[in-house]
């Protein structure tokens, strides 16, 4: 077993045994914490795929995650009220159904990946960076003034929604749902990367014109790339959405997609269990120093700073060793 | 709607055009010189904001809180230079935005440890405040037109800088080759450090002169940060020209779209609702701006090299 | 196990402990960034009261919400799953109200709200357990419509960011304004300048101006309106003119007629014995959240000697009473659980070297809110 495999496999055995001992010490809390960790860990496995294997510096992640939120919003806000999303031309009714909300999450994430991709893969680089901060403050500032899903105050749902077999309302059976809703993605993931599609990505973000030479188009792959990535942070955002039961433009903000980028970053890009590993330092760092100082950013940036600059290639590289998983 | 009020909003439109160009200048110079994209821009001009509060409050002096926020942010500036954003040259985009997203953090929240979590005063000289009468009728104040005016200098200035001195010949050959300015035993990190204080410093600059008329407090440089991302899309990164266009464009833009859209709006809809929708796309206006040239020119209108 | 059992449970081991049960009381605030300074008086206001009372039956945990609703969820999910917390309170915004409030009235605690008070928790969704100690929303804006009206204003023109509560901001004007409206503008939120919007006031033949900008937005537009030589009478409510934001506007501010349910002259006993102890602890002037949070602390203090907590029902009809002395004179709830009271109108002065408010006149006398027919309870 390499010592990547071995740092994975002890960070998903955290991730069980954890809330398992928390359920045991009578901890709800904890086990709310470690949801926010996965459901973080998911968003930021959805951004590594642009981030890592296409090389896209997307700063705009959080309009996936929010849209993600808007849809699980959206969807349970008219299930709750017993009005229709939409009468005209057909009706189409609102759900409490996890798996339904999911779907219309995925799909309008990826739509919107899609659009932003066209416009934002014209270019690369540092363009492309300030364009998808761009046109996430965009969505952000329209979700802020539109008032017919709560503007700025957000929607609140009261009761968490339903999947089948599961009481979603039990913290460790919510917990136990978004773990392997994680572990699929992972999954996907790592056969994803090693398929004809993955390689050839890999490729287009390394060496785009012999990509081009063997009459691939890099644009069209990095695009595909993309909507992947938006679909898998959207999902993201309706699970964090339902954890919260409530969504509002913060999901949108430009520091959303900032953390989203923390995590990756600081878990080691283009690895695997890069994201998890960042968002669950993440969250731990933000409990543990919210409670040392009111001025805990300033260690959380200190922090930050210290591993960019002395720890390539993130936790999960300082910890394995310098060499990406290019195979 | 008068040809009075419109020619004040586009009075307006200009001013604010012109304070952005001091925050897209430094980091487009930066971004063209050193090949950094630096997220902490804006807490620079938080530093110059606050610097100049905290002066005029000692000493009463408009100016010296001016030069006490250029010189202030610029030091700054040179400081996160030398300590962090040195190591960050021959890093990737990726690892610049990660170091300075830090940098925002340790600004914001170590600002409001020093200063307070409440707004400082900082106001406007005496000799610079109350309206002025314009030709043709036009009452606007005296302030905004002088920072229309220092805008325009400034701008004027850097461009002197750049093409007539040596610093802007280094400037210049450090844009189109980085190695070569080396082979020409220019000292590159001195280089470096200066371009990174200038840029600190007009955004500082720029802090001081906004703040005057706005709210002095922690986090009023990220909004302005992203416009002025924005403005160098649209101009082309690296192009002070660019810059310039590309700023007073977005200026415009928001300040006219957001008068216009509603109102136009009324035509069609009732109007509390249309002041809301108006609004509220009004607010997308500069995004649309930015798309529609991308579109045309992917580079942004003067970034000529991919 | 249910957080309602577990909740129960802990009613339980609280009555076994004897009569003199101990009250747990989580504040959630903005600690930190931004907005920091109205959550820090928030606090300091509760605190002060607790330790003017010198109980220990009540034990308060303070926690930062960043100002983010996430954060705001988190928080509460710890006090109610971890610290089993009896009552919540503390919230400034809205939106995280809105994040928080719905789901932990259900799940059976209090919660007594120093500042936020959205229509909606006041209309269709108000819940037995939710107490505003502030005010609903819109009252603020009620009582300038009504100022407006009252003053013999014709023509106002009003402005208020395009947001939720900026919506209701001028609604809640124009339910006691009824007259003509020079003109009516939604900025954005967070905006910085309002050029633009100060030529069109100025064009507009208004004869008065009435605006809602909280925290910075309104620093900004005050700055601005001063400089641009149109002298129109300012009317908006009291979060543009509270005590920490008006040292920053200065000169620009002052004579400007705000609204608002308190202020440091306010001349009742409680208000004056608040003020000086308020000043004497934390060595600066009180503002109208550090006066909530005092009323807050207050209102629980005075259920808890009525009731016990481990008996809701006793408890709520205990807070129903509103049986303290407010800082703001004349308190009662109104069947939805939000204050009648009377709203002022203030005038911005100088003090010394110290910008601050005075009471000239009465807006609205025993208001209560537009919601009360929407709620059944």
């Amino acid at each position: 077993m390499s010592r990547e495999a071995l740092v994975n496999s002890a960070a998903l055995l955290l991730l069980v045994a954890v809330p398992v001992w928390a359920l045991w010490a009578d901890e709800p809390f904890t086990i709310t914490l470690a949801t926010r960790a996965v459901i973080f860990a998911l968003a930021a496995a959805g951004l590594n795929i642009a981030l890592g294997w296409g090389g896209m510096v997307s700063l705009g992640h959080a309009v996936y995650f929010g849209l993600g939120g808007y849809a699980m919003g959206v969807l349970a806000f008219h299930a709750q009220n017993y009005t229709p999303l939409m009468d005209w031309p057909f009706t189409i009714t609102g759900t409490k159904s996890m798996p339904v909300i999911w779907l219309v999450a995925m799909i309008s994430s990826a739509v919107a990946a899609l659009v932003i991709g066209l416009l934002a893969l014209r270019t690369s680089g540092v363009y492309f960076i300030m364009i998808t901060l761009a046109f996430g403050q965009m969505v952000f500032f329209f979700a802020i003034s539109w008032p017919t899903y709560g503007g700025e105050d957000g929607l609140s749902i009261y009761v968490r929604n339903s999947f089948p077999g599961l009481n979603t309302l039990v913290p460790i059976e919510f917990y136990g749902l978004c773990l392997s809703v994680l572990c699929v993605i992972l999954f996907l993931n790592a056969r994803l990367i090693r398929s004809p599609f993955g390689l050839a990505l890999n490729a287009a973000r390394q060496v785009p014109h012999r990509v081009e030479t063997v009459g691939m188009n890099p644009t069209r792959l990095k695009l595909s790339a993309l909507v992947i990535s938006g679909a898998v942070t959207g999902l993201a955002g309706a699970l964090f959405a339902d954890l919260n039961r409530f969504v509002s433009p913060t999901m949108l903000s430009w520091q959303m997609s900032g953390e989203i980028m923390v995590f990756v970053i600081i878990g080691g890009v283009g690895r695997l269990f890069g994201p998890v590993v960042g968002a669950c330092l993440f969250v731990l760092l933000e409990h543990f120093l919210g409670g040392v100082s009111e001025y805990w950013q300033v260690f959380l940036g200190l922090v930050l700073l210290g591993i960019v600059l002395f720890g390539h290639g993130g936790v999960v590289g300082m910890i394995a060793g310098r060499g990406r998983t290019h195979d | 709607m008068t040809a009075i009020l419109i020619a004040e909003q586009v009075l307006n439109g200009l001013q604010f055009g012109v304070m952005l160009f001091l925050m897209a200048a430094g980091l487009t110079l930066i971004f063209g010189v050193m090949g950094l994209i630096n997220l902490a821009h804006g807490s620079l001009y938080m530093v110059g904001a606050f610097a100049a509060a905290t002066i005029a409050g000692a000493t009463g002096s408009f100016l010296l809180a001016l030069a006490a926020a250029l010189i202030s942010a610029a030091l700054a500036g040179a400081l996160v230079e030398l300590v962090v954003i040195r190591r960050l040259y021959d890093r990737d985009h990726l690892d610049q935005v990660l170091a300075t997203f830090a940098l925002i953090l340790i600004f914001s929240e170590g600002t409001r440890w020093l200063f307070g979590s409440f707004p400082l005063y900082l106001d406007i000289p005496a000799w610079l405040s109350g309206p002025v009468m314009l030709p043709g009728g036009i009452q606007y104040p005296l302030y905004r037109l002088a920072l229309i005016v220092l805008g325009l200098l400034i701008a004027l200035g850097l461009w002197l800088l750049i093409s007539h001195t040596r610093i802007g010949v280094q400037i210049r050959a450090g844009e189109n080759d980085r190695e070569m300015i080396g082979a020409l035993g220019v000292n590159i990190s001195r280089l470096y450090t200066l371009v990174f204080a200038l840029g600190a410093g007009l955004a500082g600059l720029a802090g001081a002169l906004v703040g005057a008329i706005q709210s002095v407090q922690v986090g009023m440089g990220e909004p302005v940060l992203i416009l002025a991302f924005v403005v160098i899309v649209i101009g082309g990164i690296g192009s002070i020209k660019g810059a310039l266009i590309g700023a007073l464009l977005v200026g415009l833009a928001d300040t006219l779209g957001g008068i216009f859209l509603p109102e136009l709006l009324k035509l069609f809809t009732d109007p509390a609702k249309a002041t809301a929708t108006g609004s509220a796309f009004a607010s997308m206006a500069i995004y649309i701006l930015m798309a529609v040239v991308l579109v045309w020119r992917p580079t942004g209108l003067f970034g000529a090299r991919v | 196990m249910s957080v309602k059992t577990l909740l129960a449970a802990a009613g339980l081991v609280a009555l076994a402990a004897g009569a003199q049960a101990q009250v747990k009381v989580g504040m959630i605030t903005t600690l930190s960034g931004g907005g920091a300074s109205l959550g820090i008086d928030t606090r300091d206001g509760f605190m002060l009261a607790i330790g003017m009372a010198g109980r220990d039956d009540i034990d308060v945990i303070v926690e930062d919400d960043q100002q983010k609703p996430d954060i705001a969820v988190q928080i509460s999910d710890k006090m109610i799953q971890s610290d089993k917390v009896d009552v919540l309170t503390g919230i400034v915004w809205s939106n995280l109200a809105m994040a928080v409030v719905p789901s932990a009235t259900a799940q059976g605690l209090f919660y007594l709200s120093t500042n936020a008070a959205p229509a909606q928790l006041a209309g269709a969704g108000c819940n037995p357990n939710h107490f505003s100690v502030s005010y609903q929303n819109d009252n603020l804006h009620e009582a300038a419509g009504a100022y407006t009206k009252s003053a013999g204003y014709t023509k106002p023109f009003i402005l208020a960011p395009n947001y939720p509560a900026g919506h209701d901001s001028l609604t809640g004007f124009k339910r006691f304004y009824d007259g003509e409206l020079a003109g009516e503008i939604y900025t954005e939120l967070g905006q910085t300048d309002y050029a633009a919007e100060i030529a069109q006031i100025r064009a507009s033949g208004a004869d008065s101006v009435f605006f809602f900008l909280p925290g910075g937005m309104g620093i900004s537009f005050l700055k601005q309106y001063a400089e641009s030589g149109v002298e129109l009478p300012l009317v908006g409510p009291a979060f543009s003119f509270d005590q920490n934001i008006l040292q920053a506007v200065g000169d620009a501010a002052v004579g400007v007629k705000n609204t608002s349910t308190w202020s440091k002259d306010l001349d009742n006993d409680a208000n004056a014995a608040f003020v000086s102890a308020y000043e004497e602890k934390y060595g600066r002037l009180p503002s109208i959240y550090a006066a909530q949070g005092y009323d807050t602390a207050n209102l629980l203090l005075s259920a808890m000697d009525k009731a016990d907590i481990s008996d809701p029902d006793a408890f709520r009809t205990a807070l129903e009473d509103a049986d303290f002395d407010s800082v703001r004179g004349d308190f009662t709830f109104a069947s939805n659980h939000h204050p009648i009271q009377d709203i002022y109108v203030r005038e911005v002065i100088k003090e010394g070297d110290i910008y601050t408010n005075k009471i000239t006149d009465t807006a609205m006398e025993d208001r209560d809110n537009a919601y009360v027919g929407e709620c059944s309870m």
